[in-house]
């Protein structure tokens, strides 16, 4: 029972510490951004770092929440309880509209200002009462994508997607679909997370289906076992790889002519900008008058460069 | 209760008062809120905690918890455990979406639908367990996946996403869905805006209503199913069987209890708070996900541990699990409120829940002299 009460006592005061030290950091302004990613996609980490650069540079306290297993009814719960805390301003994900609005639209009910970054549409952030949209619009992406890849000459593809739940991941597959002008059908998968699951799937389906042209990821989870699928298959420089997101793998899959071209939406300007926008306009009353897209860019071999140096970092 | 006029037989054993009050199985928990309200209360105070909307924002995350920890809670107490808790949720609400937007049918036929659905999956999970024997971890973790799996398929299947709205559309006029989204007591908490008492909103198409509209039907089912499943567990008959179950299923066998429908009866209410949860949440936020829920499951039984009762079932408490799930909710949110990092918010929870499981142990060992 002592031995107990001795950890109790440490454990507490190391709490109060840590509270503490958060507390003097909090002057000024203070923003909020709620994701719905699960802890365990680790494309979010561009999104932590651009927020915190932000947040460094303009001499703002920022904070960052995701609910853990990427229920988005939990973060509806977020947002209320981030509004609760009277933030300045809370910068958010609109991954489903019909969770989100209510609390998002409580939130500006209640004089914070709301930015929406990554998913959603410009035009569901306005209905929000959001400031601004910074984002990708999904769909237009996976539309232009599959347009490209058809001006090379590609007519089936898989695509394979490793976040099922999310609308907005099935939407790239339907934009892709449109952009080529085929049909989706079964020609998407749903891959789960797990890296060797994913790879085992992707040689399945081409087994299966040796006649695709094309493989589509949506971002580093499914990219990276896929290129080391295409690999064991003898396919890679082979068959037409295109994916969403860059990281670490994918880009040197670019230099190395396995994957044709990445789609970089940029998350790091998703995070940074709204604290910048909404320092400034706190500060000086300062405002872009539109919305701003981060994506998409096309990140092709010509043009690696620095993207290689911080690729899974800032870019 | 024995005959007042009987005289004191001597093979009863006196108990004090003070004894009495100790052994019970939710002390831990509630010394745990008191703790865990003082630690809140010092260290996030100031922060919004504690205004309306903060105070709606923990009660309705505690009230989640609370529902389906009153399931968890009573189905432990019979000795089972059932984890597809979490796969029920999210199927019970893609049922509802499903039934109400896809095939269009009334959102009170769908709501009905899913309840039967739900509590026939539930005795499916019992009636296996009871017939094959099988430890109940294994047969549900088994649903974990068969529902999980079909979540995430039938809307695939039928309208080529996971996620399904427009169900809040579907819901407007309907008789059976404000039993579920509703709030109740918007008029009082008008008043106390304009008393003064409660923030108002000072801007927008709601200026001058109150940030707290009404308390919503989640909280009021979780009360509900807390104080109903209380007072059958503590003063009926077939809360003595279940406690009988729980405890030693064979000896419960030979004085007559009906073990096993008592069990399957169990699994049947689990799979029912679980749909009662899920419910809540499709009329409140308008669209089923095939990812809700995951892992509610666990969380449902930390609370219930929490909350005094034993692992290896025949004790524990309703009111502890309550207040379980009410430390859950208030830890969960309130480390926020602290300003805690987020990645160490789980440290934290899981620090903090040790704790509480810790100090119920002691204490019921100190109190009861069991090793």
């Amino acid at each position: 029972m002592k031995a107990v009460m001795k950890t109790v006592t440490i454990a507490v005061v190391a709490a109060t510490t840590m509270i503490s030290a958060n507390a003097a950091m909090a002057e000024g302004e203070r923003y909020v951004l709620v994701s719905h990613a699960p802890d365990s996609d680790s494309w979010w980490n561009t999104i932590k770092n651009g927020l915190a650069l932000g947040g460094e540079q303009m001499g703002v306290t920022v904070e960052y929440r995701n609910p853990p297993t990427g229920d988005l009814a939990d973060m509806a719960r977020i947002i209320e309880q981030a509004a609760a805390s009277a933030p300045d301003g809370i910068i958010t994900t609109l991954a489903d509209f019909d969770v989100l609005s209510g609390p998002i639209r409580n939130a500006v009910d209640s004089g914070i200002e709301v930015i929406i970054i990554n998913s959603g549409t410009p035009a569901q952030a306005r209905e929000v009462g959001a400031m601004m949209y910074v984002g990708q619009p999904e769909y237009d992406a996976g539309f232009a994508a599959g347009q490209r890849a058809a001006g090379d000459g590609v007519g089936s593809f898989l695509c394979v997607n490793h976040y099922i739940a999310q609308p907005a991941s099935t939407e790239r597959c339907q934009g892709f679909a449109d952009g080529l002008g085929v049909p989706l059908g079964n020609q998407m998968i749903d891959s789960g997370q797990d890296p060797s699951e994913i790879q085992n799937r992707v040689m399945a389906y081409l087994n299966a289906n040796p006649d695709t042209d094309a493989v589509l990821t949506l971002g580093p989870t499914s990219a990276d076992p896929t290129i080391l699928a295409l690999d064991q298959m003898g396919l890679a420089g082979d068959i037409y790889f295109g994916t969403f997101d860059l990281g670490g793998d994918i880009v040197q899959a670019i230099s190395d002519g396995v994957i044709q071209w990445g789609i970089d939406q940029q998350p790091f300007l998703q995070a940074y900008l709204p604290v910048v926008v909404l320092t400034n306009y706190h500060r000086f009353g300062v405002l872009p008058g539109n919305n701003i897209n981060s994506g998409p860019g096309f990140v092709t071999a010509d043009a690696l460069g620095l993207v290689a140096d911080l690729a899974g970092e800032y870019r | 209760m024995s005959n007042p006029d009987a005289t004191v037989d001597e093979r009863i054993k006196e108990t004090s008062k003070l004894r009495k009050a100790l052994i019970r199985p939710e002390l831990g928990a509630i010394v745990g809120t008191i703790a865990v309200f003082a630690f809140f209360i010092i260290f996030a105070g100031d922060s919004g905690m504690f205004n309306a909307q903060g105070v709606l924002n923990w009660s309705t995350v505690s009230a989640q918890f609370m529902i389906i920890a009153v399931g968890a809670c009573m189905l432990m107490i019979a000795g089972e455990f059932d984890l597809s808790v979490g796969s029920m949720i999210g199927f019970a609400g893609m049922s509802i979406a499903i039934i109400s937007v896809t095939l269009g049918w009334p959102i009170w036929v769908a709501i009905i639908l899913t309840f039967v659905l739900c509590i026939a999956i539930g005795a499916l999970n019992g009636i296996i367990v009871v017939r094959t024997g099988l430890p109940s971890f294994i047969v549900t973790l088994a649903f974990l996946f068969i529902l999980r799996g079909f979540t995430i398929f039938f809307p695939q299947l039928i309208e080529r996403r996971t996620i399904i709205g427009g169900i809040s559309e579907a819901a407007e006029g309907d008789w059976l869905a404000p039993l579920f989204g509703g709030k109740v007591g918007g008029g009082f908490f008008i008043w106390l805006g304009d008393l003064g008492v409660i923030e108002v909103f000072s801007r927008g198409t709601r200026a001058g209503q109150p940030v707290v509209d009404g308390i919503p039907m989640l909280i009021i089912w979780a009360l509900g199913l807390v104080a109903i499943a209380h007072i059958i567990l503590t003063r009926t008959q077939f809360g003595n069987w279940i406690f009988a179950a729980g405890g030693d299923a064979q000896a419960a066998r030979y004085v007559g209890v009906p073990v096993n429908r008592v069990k399957i009866q169990m699994f049947m209410f689990t799979a029912f708070c679980a749909c009662v949860f899920a419910t809540c949440q499709v009329i409140e936020f308008g669209s089923a996900g095939a990812d809700r829920g995951l892992l509610k499951e666990f969380e449902a039984i930390i609370a219930v541990v929490i909350g005094g009762a034993l692992l290896t079932g025949g004790y524990g408490s309703v009111i502890g699990a309550a207040l379980g799930a009410l430390i859950f909710g208030v830890v969960q949110q309130g480390l926020f409120f602290a300003g805690v990092e987020s990645s160490l918010f789980r440290v934290f929870l899981g620090v903090i829940l040790l704790f509480a499981v810790i100090l119920n142990t002691y204490i019921r060992r100190i109190i009861t002299g069991e090793r």
